[in-house]
C-alpha cells in the first residue's frame, strides 16, 4: 500500500448525531474528516497513494443509515434508501425489484459480488465518478438526496447536486443520509457497456424510464437528456433526429478506457434500442 | 518373508494419473510461504526510484537536504563494488542495474532506497529530485530504425517458388504488448553473506530461473559461484515474466543488503509491476505468399519485426523462435523469413509464454484466411492441403519424421466441435429469446499451430542441464533447479521419477530449488521442463535402479536403499542432458533441427458480436493439442485451459495503452483481462502421439496453447460480422471502426 497505515486515523461514531458532531468539529478545526462507507472507492485511492485525506469517519456501524422503505401510495409513493444501502441490498430487495428494477439491474452489474456486498449508494454518489453505475438510474427517476449536518437536514434534487467533475454542493460538515426516489411509471431499461462481464468500469451506461434517459461515462457528470426527452414527449419519433439531440447533450472524451467516437456511437445505438419503435 | 504375494498390491504406474500435487496441501491451507510472507531478523524494506522520461541524460540526482535521511540506505550505480560490473548478465551487456548518466526508457531504475519503516521509505522516494536533459525518444515499431538483432531463414529458391505460383497474396498483421499478469507480483529478499561467509550474498525470490539470478549476482559483485546462493520461494505464477526480470530485481535487493548489511525485502506492488516489468514483444509481420489455384503453397516470404524495448534482454531468442514458427504448421518448398528486433525507448520486452511464436503464428493464420478468401477456397481445406506431415521439411529444413500430428488435431477438433454443436443446438435456440436487443451475430473460426519444445537449435547442448536424485531411507529426493511456478513441475517430475524407479509417487520428495543444493537444470521456460529435465531425471532413475542392483518391488527397493545407505554410504546420481544423436543444427546458417519435437494444436472458437455495442464474446472454445504424453492429465489440461484463456484475453481484451513510452493503464481496473464470467466453456482434448526422446513420450505443453486463440477468434469475428481485423486485441472500438470501413466500402 502506498499510504502508510500508521499515518491514518479513523473515528467510529456510534450514532448519526455523534457522527455529525464529529464532522462539524473536524471541519471547524480545519482537519476535515472523510466519510468512509464501504471503502470500495477509498481503499483504491489510498492504495494508489492518490488520496489526500488521512482522517476518516467510519459510517459502517450507523444503523440510521441503513434500510429500504416505501412511503406513501399511488402517485406520491417513494422509495427511501439509507445512504449505507449496499448494492447487494438493492439486488435482494423485493421493493426495488418491483418498483425500480433498473436499480437492481445496475447494482447486479457493479464490480463483483464482494464489491456489491460493501459498496453503497451513498458512496457511489459521494465518490461522484461519471462512470458510477447507479447514477443514471437515480438521475432518470425523480431523486432527492437528504443531506444532514448538526444544524439539520436539507433536501437537494439530484439534478442540483453535482456542480462539475467530481464536485457537489455537499459541505464538508454534511453527510448524505438518505436517497428518496419517486416510484416511476413507464418502461424501465438499464444498459451497461463495459467490455467485460464483471469488474468492468462503464464505457457507456444508461437508464431509461419511458421517454427519459440518463447517461453515464459520457460527460464530467451524469447527463439527463432533457432536450431529447422534450422531443419525444412532443411526439417526435425520428430516430436520426433523436440521436442527433442526444449527441448534442453528451460530451464523451477519449481516455485510456475507450474513445469519444465509440462512446457517442454506442450511446446512439442504445437509444435506438430503447425509444418507442414507431419511427 | 512371511507375507504372501497376493497381499502386496501390484504398484500402479503414476504417470498418466492425476496424483495429488506435491505442494498442493501447503498452498490450499495457506502454509506455503510466498516471498512477502518471509521475514528475517533485522530485515528492512527497499524501493526503486525510477526515471520519469523515456530518454535523456541525467543532469542531477539530489536528496532533498531539508529531509531527514537518517536510517536510510541509499544506493546508486557507484555502489557496484570494484571487481563487479553494473551490467545485467544476459545475452549482451547493454542493460545497467542502475542508470549511470542517461536513461533509455520510462521507469528505468536510477536509485535504490531502503529503510526499516515503509512510510519513511515512501516519504524518502518523494524527496529524491532528478533532473534530465530529455532527448527525442523512439516509441514504437513504426518509427524504429535501430536493429538490435536480425536473422534470415532461407529454404529453396524463393524466386522460383513465386514463379510457380498462380496468385501472390500479401498481408500485414500486428500485435501489441501483453502483460503476463502472474497473481503474485515480482519480489525478492537479499541477505548479506552466504553460509556465514560475509563476502557472499543470499537471495530469496519469486522467480523462474534460479541460476540466471546466480550468474547475474556473480557478475554484479565479481563473486565466484560458491559465494552466491539463490533460493526460490513459493512462486505465484510467472508466464515468462519471472524469467529474466528477477535478475535485475534480485541485484537491486542485493546491492541494498550489502550496503545496509541487513536483509532487504523488495516487493513490487501491482502498479509498479505493471509499468516497470517486461511485456510480450509487439510485432509487425508482413506476409507474401505464392499459391497455386488449388491452394498449394509454392513460396512464403515473411518480414517479421519485433519491438525489443530499450535493451536487448532476450529479444534475439524471442526473435529466433518467432521466425522459426512464422510459416505456421505448413509446408513450403521455398521460403525466406527475415526477422528483426528493434530498439525502442520503452521498458524492455521480455519472455512471455510462447516467446514470439504466438505473434508470428497469429500473422500466419490470419494470412491463411486471407489466402483462402482471395482464392475462394474453404479455409479448412486450404490448411489441410498444406499441413506439415511426416516426411515434410520445415522452413529450416528440419525433416519431420516422428510425432507429427497436424492433421490429426485438425480432424479431432472438427469432430469435437461438431459434437458440441449438436449438443448445444437446443439450448442455443432458447437463449435467443431474451431481450429486445438486436440479434447477436454468431461466427466460428479455426486456427492451427505448432510449438517446438525445449531451447531452440543448439540451445539445449549449450545449457547442458543437470538434475539428479539423492537416495534416502524412504525413497529419493529430487535435485533440480526447475521451478514450480503453479504449473505442476514438482508433481510431474516426481511422477516420472517414481515410474522410472518403479516406486510409489509418495516416496519421491521434491522441494523448491536452492542453488546451494541443486544443480543447474537451466531455466524453467521454453516448454522444456517435462521433455528435457523430465528425461534427464528419468535416466537418473534408471541409473539409480541399476546402482541398487535392480529390484522387483518397492519394498525390495527400500530394503536395498537402506542397506546401501548403511553399508556404502550416501548415494547421489546427477545426470546431464544428452542430445539425441540425430539432431543437427547450425547457428550460422539457421538450418537444421530447430527443436527435438513439436506440440501440434488446433483451435475452434465460437464468438458472438453485439451489433449495438460491437463487443465480441467467446461463447465456446475447442482446443485439441498433441503433447506426446500427459504425465498428469489434469495438470496438462489445466495448462491448455489456462494458456487458451490467456490467448482469448490477448485476442479480445488485453490492450497495453502506451503514452509517452509508459503504460498508461497500469492497473487491474484498466488493463482488462477476462474474468470467470468472460470465460467460455473450453473443451480440451489431449492427443498423445509419443516422442521417443521425451519421458514416456512427453513433449512440451506450457506454451503451445496460447499460439492459436487470437487467430481463431479474429476468424470467428470475421464470420460473424464480416470485418477482417489485422490486429489484436479485437476491442469493440476496433470492431466499430472496421465495421464502418466495411460499410463505407459497400456504399
Ligand atoms: C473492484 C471494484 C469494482 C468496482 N466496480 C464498480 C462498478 O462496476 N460500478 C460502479 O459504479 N462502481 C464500481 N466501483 C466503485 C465503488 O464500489 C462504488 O463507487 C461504491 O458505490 C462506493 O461505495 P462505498 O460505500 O464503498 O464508498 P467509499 O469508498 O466508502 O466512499 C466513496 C466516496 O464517497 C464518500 N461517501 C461515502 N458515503 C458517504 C455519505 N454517506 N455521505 C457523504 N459522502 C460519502 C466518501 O467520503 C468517498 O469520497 C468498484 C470498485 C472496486 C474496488
Amino acid at each position: 500500500m502506498r499510504a502508510a497505515a500508521e499515518t491514518l486515523e479513523v473515528l467510529s461514531p456510534r450514532t448519526l448525531k455523534e457522527a455529525l458532531a464529529m464532522l462539524r468539529d473536524a471541519a471547524a478545526e480545519g482537519r476535515p474528516l472523510t466519510p468512509l462507507a464501504g471503502g470500495t472507492d477509498l481503499f483504491v485511492t489510498l492504495n494508489a497513494g492518490t488520496l489526500q485525506g488521512r482522517r476518516f469517519l467510519d459510517l459502517w456501524g450507523l444503523k440510521e443509515l441503513r434500510g429500504i422503505t416505501k412511503d406513501g401510495r399511488g402517485k406520491q409513493s417513494a422509495l427511501r434508501f439509507g445512504a449505507l444501502t449496499t448494492f447487494t441490498d438493492c439486488v435482494r430487495s423485493s421493493k426495488v425489484q418491483k418498483h425500480l428494477p433498473i436499480l437492481a439491474a445496475a447494482a447486479s452489474e457493479v464490480g463483483g459480488l464482494q464489491i456489491q456486498n460493501r459498496g453503497t449508494l451513498g458512496g457511489n454518489l459521494g465518490n461522484a465518478s461519471p462512470a458510477a453505475d447507479s447514477l443514471p438510474v437515480l438521475a432518470v427517476a425523480d431523486t432527492t438526496l437528504i443531506l444532514a449536518s448538526s444544524d439539520g437536514e436539507r433536501a437537494i434534487a439530484l439534478g442540483d447536486f453535482y456542480t462539475g467533475y467530481r464536485a457537489s454542493v455537499r459541505r464538508p460538515d454534511e453527510l448524505i443520509v438518505a436517497i428518496e426516489v419517486v416510484v416511476p411509471k413507464g418502461r424501465q431499461v438499464f444498459r451497461k457497456v463495459g467490455t467485460r462481464a464483471a469488474q468492468a468500469i462503464s464505457k457507456v451506461v444508461m437508464a431509461a424510464i419511458g421517454h427519459r434517459t440518463a447517461w453515464g461515462s459520457v460527460a464530467p457528470t451524469v447527463v439527463r437528456a432533457h432536450k431529447l426527452e422534450a422531443y419525444l414527449d412532443g411526439g417526435g419519433r425520428d430516430l436520426a433526429a433523436a440521436q442527433q439531440l442526444l449527441g448534442d447533450e453528451i460530451h464523451p472524451i477519449d481516455d485510456i478506457r475507450s474513445t469519444a467516437a465509440y462512446r457517442l456511437r454506442v450511446a446512439k445505438n442504445l437509444l435506438a434500442e430503447v425509444i418507442p419503435a414507431n419511427r | 518373508m512371511g507375507r504372501r504375494k497376493g497381499k502386496e498390491r501390484a504398484l500402479q504406474p503414476s504417470v498418466g494419473t492425476n496424483v495429488p500435487r506435491t505442494e498442493g496441501r501447503e498452498k490450499v491451507t495457506g502454509e506455503a510461504k510466498y516471498i512477502d510472507d518471509l521475514t528475517f531478523p533485522g530485515m528492512i524494506h527497499g524501493r526503486t526510484v525510477r526515471s520519469t522520461i523515456p530518454r535523456g541524460k541525467i543532469l542531477s540526482v539530489t536528496l532533498d537536504p531539508a529531509f531527514d535521511w537518517s536510517g536510510f540506505t541509499v544506493v546508486d550505480h557507484r555502489d557496484v563494488p570494484p571487481g563487479g560490473q553494473n551490467v545485467v548478465q544476459m545475452i549482451t551487456d547493454d542493460q545497467p542495474f542502475l542508470a549511470v548518466d542517461r536513461v533509455n526508457h520510462q521507469e528505468e531504475p536510477i536509485l535504490l532506497l531502503a529503510h526499516a519503516d515503509r512510510s519513511r521509505l515512501d516519504a524518502g522516494c518523494a524527496r529524491v529530485k532528478i533532473t534530465y536533459a530529455p532527448e527525442a525518444p523512439v516509441l514504437d515499431l513504426a518509427h524504429a530504425t535501430h536493429v538490435l538483432k536480425q536473422l534470415t531463414i532461407e529454404k529453396g529458391d524463393l524466386a522460383a517458388g513465386f514463379a510457380d505460383a498462380d496468385v501472390i497474396v500479401e498481408g500485414t498483421y500486428q500485435t501489441g504488448h501483453q502483460e503476463q499478469l502472474y497473481l503474485e507480483p515480482n519480489g525478492a529478499i537479499a541477505l548479506p553473506g552466504v553460509d556465514g561467509d560475509p563476502a557472499g550474498i543470499t537471495v530469496y525470490g519469486s522467480l523462474q530461473c534460479p541460476y540466471y539470478v546466480v550468474r547475474a549476482l556473480m557478475r554484479l559483485f565479481g563473486l565466484p559461484i560458491e559465494k552466491v546462493r539463490v533460493v526460490q520461494s513459493t512462486t505465484g505464477g510467472g508466464f515468462g515474466g519471472k524469467e529474466e526480470y528477477p535478475s535485475l530485481l534480485c541485484g537491486h535487493a542485493a546491492l541494498l543488503a550489502r550496503k545496509a548489511n541487513r536483509p532487504v525485502k523488495m516487493i513490487y506492488d501491482r502498479m509498479e509491476d505493471l509499468v516497470a516489468t517486461t511485456k510480450r514483444h509487439p510485432s509487425l509481420v508482413r506476409h507474401r505468399t505464392g499459391v497455386k489455384r488449388d491452394g498449394t503453397i509454392t513460396a512464403i516470404e515473411i518480414d517479421l519485426r519485433l519491438d525489443g524495448g530499450a535493451y536487448l534482454t532476450l529479444s534475439p531468442v524471442v526473435l529466433s523462435r518467432a521466425s522459426i514458427h512464422a510459416t505456421g504448421p505448413y509446408r513450403t518448398p521455398h521460403a525466406r523469413i527475415h526477422g528483426r528486433a528493434y530498439l525502442t525507448h520503452t521498458p524492455p520486452n521480455g519472455a512471455f509464454r510462447g516467446f514470439g511464436a504466438p505473434q508470428s503464428q497469429f500473422a500466419a493464420e490470419l494470412h491463411m484466411d486471407k489466402i483462402a478468401g482471395e482464392l475462394g477456397l474453404d479455409p479448412v481445406a486450404l490448411r489441410r492441403k498444406n499441413l506439415l506431415r511426416p516426411g515434410d521439411t520445415t522452413a529450416t529444413g528440419q525433416l519431420l519424421e516422428e510425432s507429427v500430428s497436424a492433421e490429426e488435431v485438425l480432424d479431432r477438433a472438427l469432430a469435437r466441435h461438431e459434437a458440441a454443436l449438436q449438443r448445444n443446438n437446443k439450448s442455443l435456440r432458447r437463449s435467443k429469446a431474451a431481450g429486445g436487443s438486436k440479434a447477436r451475430l454468431h461466427g466460428t473460426g479455426l486456427s492451427m499451430f505448432f510449438h517446438g519444445s525445449g531451447f531452440t537449435g543448439g540451445g539445449e547442448v549449450k545449457l547442458a542441464s543437470r538434475a539428479g536424485l539423492v537416495l534416502t531411507r524412504d525413497g529419493v529426493e529430487i535435485l533440480v533447479a526447475s521451478t514450480e511456478i503453479g504449473q505442476g513441475t514438482r508433481t510431474m517430475l516426481a511422477q516420472i521419477v517414481a515410474d522410472a524407479l518403479a516406486i510409489p509417487y509418495e516416496w519421491v520428495a521434491t522441494s523448491d530449488p536452492d542453488t546451494a543444493r541443486d544443480p543447474d537444470s537451466g531455466p524453467t521456460v521454453a516448454s522444456r521442463t517435462c521433455m528435457i529435465i523430465g528425461r534427464i531425471l528419468q535416466r537418473a532413475g534408471e541409473r539409480l535402479k541399476e546402482a541398487l542392483g535392480g529390484y522387483d518391488s518397492p519394498k525390495e527397493f527400500r530394503r536395498r536403499a537402506r542397506a546401501h545407505l548403511d553399508e556404502k554410504g550416501p548415494l547421489t546420481i546427477i545426470e546431464t542432458y544428452e542430445k539425441p544423436g540425430e539432431i543437427r543444427w547450425s547457428d550460422e546458417t539457421y538450418r537444421g533441427d530447430a527443436y527435438g519435437a513439436y506440440a501440434w494444436g488446433c483451435n475452434i472458437a465460437d464468438v458472438e458480436v453485439d451489433p449495438v455495442t460491437y463487443e465480441a464474446r467467446c461463447t465456446r472454445f475447442t482446443a485439441v493439442i498433441d503433447i506426446g504424453k500427459a504425465i498428469h492429465p489434469l495438470l496438462a489440461e489445466g495448462q491448455i485451459e489456462g494458456g487458451t484463456l490467456q490467448g482469448i484475453g490477448w485476442a479480445l481484451y488485453e490492450d497495453v495503452v502506451m503514452k509517452d513510452g509508459r503504460m498508461a493503464n497500469g492497473t487491474l481496473t484498466n488493463y482488462i483481462i477476462p474474468t470467470t464470467l468472460d470465460t467460455p466453456e473450453i473443451d480440451v482434448e489431449i492427443v498423445e502421439n509419443p516422442y521417443r526422446h521425451g519421458p514416456f513420450g512427453a513433449k512440451g505443453v506450457g506454451e503451445c496453447p496460447i499460439d492459436g486463440p487470437p487467430a481463431a477468434i479474429v476468424a470467428a469475428i470475421r464470420q460473424a460480422c464480416g470485418v477482417s481485423l489485422d490486429r489484436v486485441p479485437a476491442t469493440p472500438e476496433r470492431i466499430m471502426i472496421a465495421l464502418d470501413a466495411l460499410e463505407g466500402g459497400r456504399r
